[in-house]
């Protein structure tokens, strides 16, 4: 934290302006473009996610301090189970006939 | 809403009523018993009130062996129906309950409370800590397991029995096809006992990372310790997928919201899908800390540091992903695709590898070492080849084709009794041997232990190797009879005797603690099995606040290197320091009664009052927030006392309990 504070916040401001071009980039995609509504969604799902990163390795600081290593594996590890349940039920649930 | 008074209270089984007035009795007993002999402040102040996890490890023990008796009663009663055939003891309905409760007893209520216990005493303990991370949050946990437990043991005198299966599937387990409010039971209580489950993960996840004694790095920690560690991380990943599921369970029963009905839309399989991908991690949260106490129980009567440390960290490291990718092994059956059940198939397999890697390093372990057959030793010794019948067979069931064969016959049935049995309840008796002497100051009596080590050995192989065979030969699990002509008779009649030899196993074990509790030597000194990790450098039993000085890590096994080096010197007056403690708090056990109070209400649906007694709950939790107790401070000169008074007498005039 420490050797933040004197120095120029280049990391915050970067991030600060990342999240605008997300934000308002998901905004236009979702209001102004003509593409269909299921590539808008994952555009915006994408989009999500990556805000989702930079709000984690730039405001949060979980690339700092001792636990770091902690948090890196704590985030990548609930990704997975996240990724694990979500897209493994829905491919178990609608591939077979089973639903 | 619509639950009929007389309804209340199940009538109209002898087995029951006596069971009803039976139970009615030992209340009235014990609760004379405590107030006759002037017993309620002692339980108060030192148990029902503690944060020591110490005594919290020995209370979940307790939850667990009692729970067990009901278990194996239930077993006991199934074994019983199925001896003959055609035999009418218990009918289809009560068989229905009696597997149903069997099954969620023995997983939740006698495997997790046991280890969770065994993980409470030992963990901070061996990582030289002294307590765990959130203490007060730990006694929340046991209290509502112990909350849980009690509302889903009543249901077979009030209200009735959940029916279903301990995997209470969808449609069965809707409103539909069970209306009654047994199986709200199953929803409710499970919630609660789960809510307990999923904070006693966070609170060992942040013990481990956080609490660990100067130099103990990750790699230096015992395999217990490991393996605690990883469960907490699996407990964490996958129990709140139980909890949504039980949700909406609840809603669809008790709310009519169609979650899992196809006629309003949902989907039945959706509930297989969610309760396995909770079910199968729960396998593995089980089997992982009972892994980890034979590693160390291995290594301590061989003699020898664990063979391949790096690989077993890496191996349950490798389990806590693939356990989270198996889940469909377990409905192969049920109309999935091929590129599904392929998919399952080859993770499933998978598993084995790092689970085949961990047998190996216990038996290279034991290679050329001097091992010490102790009680204890030999639960883990039996373990290994009965173990690999329960792996052999699993992977066996691997096979999604082969699978239509096998599938809900008693070959599975065998199956899990071979890996549960073995791989779980083994362990944890091993653990019990083991740990004692810490727990308790005197050692479990070792020849009465060789009786219960070879009737429950024997008993066990008796019981379930006929399964197998059944199984093969076309008979179904839970069928509550069959005919003459079907020709299981014989095998199912051998299979019953062994369940009396398993049970009269159980019963030398609750004679080896009433016994020992009696008889057994109490001079043992701290170190009875010339043990190698921390856990032994404190006294016996341990002294409350755990150690007086925090100990200092070098080497992986830190005690055995104390004791090489003679660094267990008395202390000095000036090493020692006052120790902070966390004080005792009446918040835990009030918010396991309101848990229950209000569960109760809900599973009899009704809701408003429900509602209202979960205000209980919010008070529970504004008492809390408002709860500005520091805990309080042991005085230097009593850990001075405590401290010499153990030190200098330790492994003097004690008896050498092993050779
Ligand atoms: C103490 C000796 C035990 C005996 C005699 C016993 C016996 C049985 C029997 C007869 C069944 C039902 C077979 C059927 O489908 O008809 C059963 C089911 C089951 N047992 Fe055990 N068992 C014992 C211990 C255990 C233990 C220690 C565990 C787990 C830790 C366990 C877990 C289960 C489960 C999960 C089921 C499935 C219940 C269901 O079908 O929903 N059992 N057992
Ligand atoms: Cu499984």
């Amino acid at each position: 934290m420490d050797k933040h504070s004197n120095s120029f916040p280049i990391s915050h401001v970067i991030g600060f302006f990342m999240s605008l071009v997300l934000t308002f980039g998901a905004a236009w995609i979702a209001l102004q473009s003509s593409l269909s509504m299921k590539a808008v969604m994952w555009i915006i799902g994408t989009l999500a996610v990556v805000q989702a990163g930079i709000q984690l390795y730039m405001f949060m600081h979980i690339n700092e301090g001792d636990d770091k290593v902690t948090n890196n594996i704590n985030i990548i590890y609930s990704a997975f189970i996240a990724v694990v349940i979500v897209a493994g039920s829905i491919w178990v649930m609608t591939s077979g006939h089973s639903h | 809403m619509g639950i009929k008074w007389n309804e209340f209270f199940v009538t109209g089984d002898p087995l029951i009523f006596a069971s009803q007035i039976g139970i009615a009795l030992t209340l009235v007993g014990a609760l004379a018993g405590l107030t006759y002999f002037k017993k309620w402040n002692y339980l108060w102040s030192e148990w029902f009130t503690t944060v020591d996890h110490k005594k919290i490890g020995i209370m979940y023990i307790l939850l667990g062996v009692v729970m067990f008796l009901r278990g194996g009663i239930d077993g006991l009663m199934m074994k019983g129906q199925t001896a003959v055939p055609e035999n009418d003891f218990l009918n289809a309905q009560h068989y229905n309950e009696v597997f149903t409760t069997h099954g969620v007893i023995m997983i939740l209520f006698v495997a997790m409370p046991l280890l969770i216990g065994l993980m409470n005493f030992v963990i901070p303990l061996q990582i030289g800590a002294r307590d765990v991370a959130f203490p007060q949050l730990n006694a929340l946990s046991f209290w509502l397991t112990v909350s849980g437990a009690a509302l889903f043991n009543i249901s077979f005198i009030i209200g009735g029995s959940p029916d279903a299966g301990w995997t209470s599937y969808f449609p069965l387990a809707g409103k539909e096809f069970s209306p009654g409010i047994g199986n709200n039971f199953y929803a409710v209580a499970l919630q609660i006992a789960g809510a307990g489950t999923l904070m006693t993960g966070i609170n060992f996840v942040v013990t481990v990372l956080k609490m660990r004694t100067k130099g103990m790095t990750l790699m230096k920690m015992p395999m217990f310790t490991w393996t605690s560690f990883i469960t907490s991380i699996i407990i964490v990943a996958s129990f709140p997928i139980f909890t949504v599921a039980l949700a909406l369970m609840t809603f669809d029963r008790t709310f009519g919201t169609h979650f899992f009905t196809i006629s309003g839309g949902g989907m039945d399989m959706l509930w297989a899908n969610l309760f396995w991908l909770w079910g199968h991690p729960e396998v593995y949260i089980v089997v992982l800390p009972a892994f980890g106490m034979l590693s160390d129980i291995i290594s301590t009567f061989a003699r020898k540091t664990l063979y391949g440390y790096k690989s077993m960290v890496i191996s349950i490291v490798m389990i806590s992903v693939l356990s989270m990718l198996v889940w469909v092994h377990h409905f192969f059956t049920m109309g999935n695709s091929a590129g599904v059940n392929s998919f399952f198939s080859i993770t499933t397999m998978a598993i084995a590898i790092p689970t085949g890697v961990k047998v190996f390093n216990w038996l290279f372990t034991m290679r050329k070492g001097r091992i010490k057959f102790t009680t204890a030793m030999l639960w883990a010794l039996a373990f290994v080849p009965n173990f690999v019948i329960g792996g052999v067979t699993g992977v066996m069931l691997a096979m999604a084709a082969a699978d239509y064969q096998y599938h809900n016959t008693l070959f599975l049935v065998a199956h899990f009794h071979y890996v549960l049995i073995p791989g779980v309840v083994f362990p944890i008796f091993a653990g019990l041997y083991f740990w004692w002497p810490k727990m308790f100051g005197y050692m479990l009596n070792e020849k009465i232990g060789k009786w219960h080590f070879w009737l429950f050995v024997v008993g066990f192989n008796v019981t379930f190797m006929p399964m197998f065979f059944l199984g093969l030969d076309g008979a179904v699990r839970r069928a509550y009879t069959y005919s003459a002509e079907t020709g299981f008779g014989p095998l199912m009649m051998i299979s019953a005797v062994g369940s009396v030899i398993l049970a009269a196993g159980f019963a030398a074990l609750v004679y080896n603690i009433y016994w020992s509790a009696r008889h057994a030597d109490r001079n043992i000194g701290n170190d009875p099995w010339d043990a190698r990790t921390l856990e032994w450098a404190t006294a016996t039993p341990v002294q409350h606040y755990n150690f007086a000085s925090l100990p200092e890590v070098t080497k992986l096994d830190a005690f055995w290197h104390m004791k090489k080096n003679n660094e267990l010197q008395p202390l000095t007056e000036d090493e020692v320091e006052e120790v902070h403690l966390p004080s005792n708090t009446w918040i835990p056990i009030y918010m396991g009664v309101v848990f229950g109070i209000s569960g109760f209400l809900l599973v009899f649906e009704w809701t408003i009052a429900a509602g209202v007694a979960a205000l209980g709950i919010l008070a529970g939790l504004a008492f809390r927030s408002f709860d500005y107790d520091e805990g309080f401070h042991v005085h230097k000169d009593e850990v001075f006392e405590t401290e010499s008074k153990w030190r200098k007498g330790a492994n003097k005039g004690v008896k050498n309990h092993v050779s």
